[in-house]
């Protein structure tokens, strides 16, 4: 600690330099902290996903149907313990810029297969016993203003428009709030009996169907099964592991893994060489200084670490600054939550980041340090005479 | 610290060769010397005689290529490099012709430099420090940054800064070098104060004849040799 003060008094020394280094680490872990929030929303699906749990989709696409009788045979199929259908149903609330996810369920069996949307046992009551009920996630009714109680008007560009109804319309019974912080409580679930009477065309079908499996080791051997049943019909299924269909609905937008990782690499190669840049240059102005400090005794070790310790004071104050402005700005909201179901920072990353921060501090000083403490002392200091 | 003789320093038949690509340079040549502890001695010689090698040689800054280097009895050529510097912490102050303070600390931070080496508490660390600048005089000028100090100003705090671990021996690289007469002469009498009162051994190397003068003894280097008469 005692030398701390030495090693921020050299900080000081060119002040905008230094302020200029800060802020391009500082900018470059902001964009850091808010692509992992992105990563996090678009791929939020695959981590959330149940290790027993399976989706099963039309073959061809997951705009395909499948009928609802299949749920029946599915739970019939050993080693599947339940079997619930989801339907999208692509509803608009008054402009089709309010864009959330919507989709018919059947209410009880739904409840049941997913746990982390947590309802309270009345509102879970009401839903049961209202036919145009819906429960909504707290993020999309925060975002929308509603309540319960509240009847929405919803229109349908798939389904169309019920009988003698200009609109669907839904009574809010429920709003659920997510069992973890990563849980996406943007959507909105209605009951498929209603749904079902009140479609145009499509009845007896649903979109997709969620299956849990007694054992997680066997989910191949029970997805091939599931498979084989329904070959040669109308509607032939395919069977995946929920992580996998959440992936695959992910990598739509494209391999965001691979993208993050492009973009931070090239962000984080372009702030070592400015950073590495600073410190050299820093290393360079003061070689009759450090030749000084080893004059009078500083030990060519204490010299490395008193260099590394002011790229890490720049690496860590920037970064640390960078990583809380991403954290505070990405716990202030959701800035798209038409687009982002959840919008933060997983701990994880937050983690890698700080990681990130002490990496970045110790590259771009160990080669300045290293010269440093190779400094030979009566050679620098006739170079300054 | 001196030996049984009083000898502080003995250079015993030290050489000093430097290369620049394929040339050999000897800078210095079979050169002995002693210094009795408390003297006050001045290293007189033309440009490239070798003063400021052997006083590198003598404050552990360098090392010889031949020949030996005791302090106080103590081999210091033989000396690894964390040793040595430890040494020289303990041992050595030093003082250069440009001050060499760090421009970014204040006079008092500049002298508490070498005490940040010892297990001194900050309180103590201070103590040592204020006594230091004291001594030269510079008690009221403790804040502030050497650009606001004058040459002969920054040289007292230099001096403070050599001072302040009460080193056994004081090493100066032309003091007075880079001062006009009036401060140069006041850095003469803080050094001759720091030898006569405060028994500081010095070895002082400079090109000036009135600078030597203050000194108790002066001998010339001349080719990287010695010599008790000033060379033609």
């Amino acid at each position: 600690m005692k030398f701390f003060h030495l090693t921020w008094s050299n900080l000081k020394r060119k002040k905008l330099r230094t302020v200029l280094t800060l802020l391009s680490i500082l900018v470059a872990f902001v964009l850091y902290g808010f692509l992992c929030a992105i990563k996090q929303a678009l791929t939020g699906g695959v981590s959330m996903a149940g290790a027993d749990r399976l989706v099963v989709r039309h073959k061809v696409s997951i705009i395909q149907l499948l009928p609802q009788s299949y749920e029946a045979r599915m739970e019939r199929i050993p080693g599947v313990s339940a079997a619930v259908h989801q339907t999208w149903f692509g509803g608009i609330f008054q402009d089709p810029k309010n864009f959330f996810p919507n989709m018919a369920v059947e209410p009880e069996k739904f409840m049941a297969m997913f746990q982390d949307f947590v309802l309270q046992p009345a509102e879970k009551e009401a839903w049961l016993k209202t036919r145009t009920g819906a429960v909504v996630g707290r993020g999309t009714a925060k975002r929308f203003g509603w309540k319960i109680g509240d009847r929405i008007p919803i229109t349908s560009p798939i389904w169309g428009q019920p009988p003698n109804q200009p609109n669907w319309e839904f009574d809010i019974v429920g709003i659920f709030d997510g069992a973890t912080k990563g849980t996406d409580t943007s959507q909105l679930f209605f009951r498929y009996d209603y749904f079902d009477e009140a479609r145009r065309g499509g009845k007896g079908q649903v979109g997709w169907y969620t299956l849990r499996i007694q054992d997680p080791n066997r989910a191949a051997e029970v997805a091939k099964r599931i498979d084989e049943e329904f070959a040669n019909s109308p509607f032939e299924t395919k069977t995946e592991p929920e992580g996998a269909f959440a992936q695959a609905f992910a990598a739509q937008i494209g391999n965001i893994g691979a993208i993050l990782i492009a973009v931070v690499s090239a962000v984080f190669f372009t702030i070592l060489l400015v950073a590495g840049n600073t410190m050299a240059q820093a290393v360079r102005e003061r070689t009759e200084e450090l030749a000084v400090l080893k004059a009078m005794g500083f030990t060519n070790s204490l010299v490395l670490v008193l260099v590394l310790a002011e790229s890490c004071l720049i690496a860590g104050t920037g970064g640390g600054l960078g990583l809380g402005l991403a954290w505070l700005a990405t716990s202030a909201g959701n800035p798209l939550p038409g687009l982002l179901p959840v919008f933060y920072i997983p701990p994880f990353d937050l983690a890698i980041g700080l990681a990130l921060v002490a990496a970045l501090g110790i590259i771009a000083g160990i080669f300045p340090a290293l010269q440093a403490m190779r400094l030979q002392i009566a050679v620098a200091l006739r170079r300054g005479a | 610290m001196s030996n049984d003789n009083g000898v502080l320093v003995k250079v015993n038949n030290v050489e000093k060769v430097f290369r620049r690509g394929s040339e050999e340079i000897h800078v210095l040549t079979g050169l002995s010397l002693e210094v009795p502890s408390g003297d006050f001695l001045a290293l007189m010689g033309p440009s490239g005689s070798g003063k400021s090698t052997l006083l590198n040689l003598i404050g552990g800054l360098d090392r010889p290529t031949a020949g030996s280097v005791s302090i106080g009895g103590e081999r210091i050529d033989q000396m690894g490099d964390r040793a040595l510097a430890a040494w020289r912490a303990r041992h050595v102050g030093l003082v250069f012709q440009f001050y060499n303070l760090l421009p970014v600390l204040t006079a008092e931070r500049n002298v508490e430099l070498p005490l940040l080496l010892t297990h001194l508490s900050k309180a103590d660390r201070r103590k040592h420090v204020e006594a230091a600048l004291n001594v030269v005089g510079l008690s009221h000028r403790t804040k502030h940054y050497p650009r606001t100090l004058s040459g002969g100003e920054q040289q007292r705090v230099g001096i403070a800064r050599a001072i302040v671990t009460d080193p056994t021996i004081l090493l100066c690289d032309e003091p007075t070098g880079d001062l006009d007469r009036k401060s140069g002469d006041e850095i003469l009498s803080l050094l001759q104060a720091l030898n006569r009162e405060h028994g500081k051994t010095i070895v002082m190397v400079t090109h000036d004849p009135h600078a030597s003068g203050r000194a108790k003894r002066t001998v010339y280097l001349d080719k990287g040799r010695l010599s008790s008469m000033k060379p033609e």
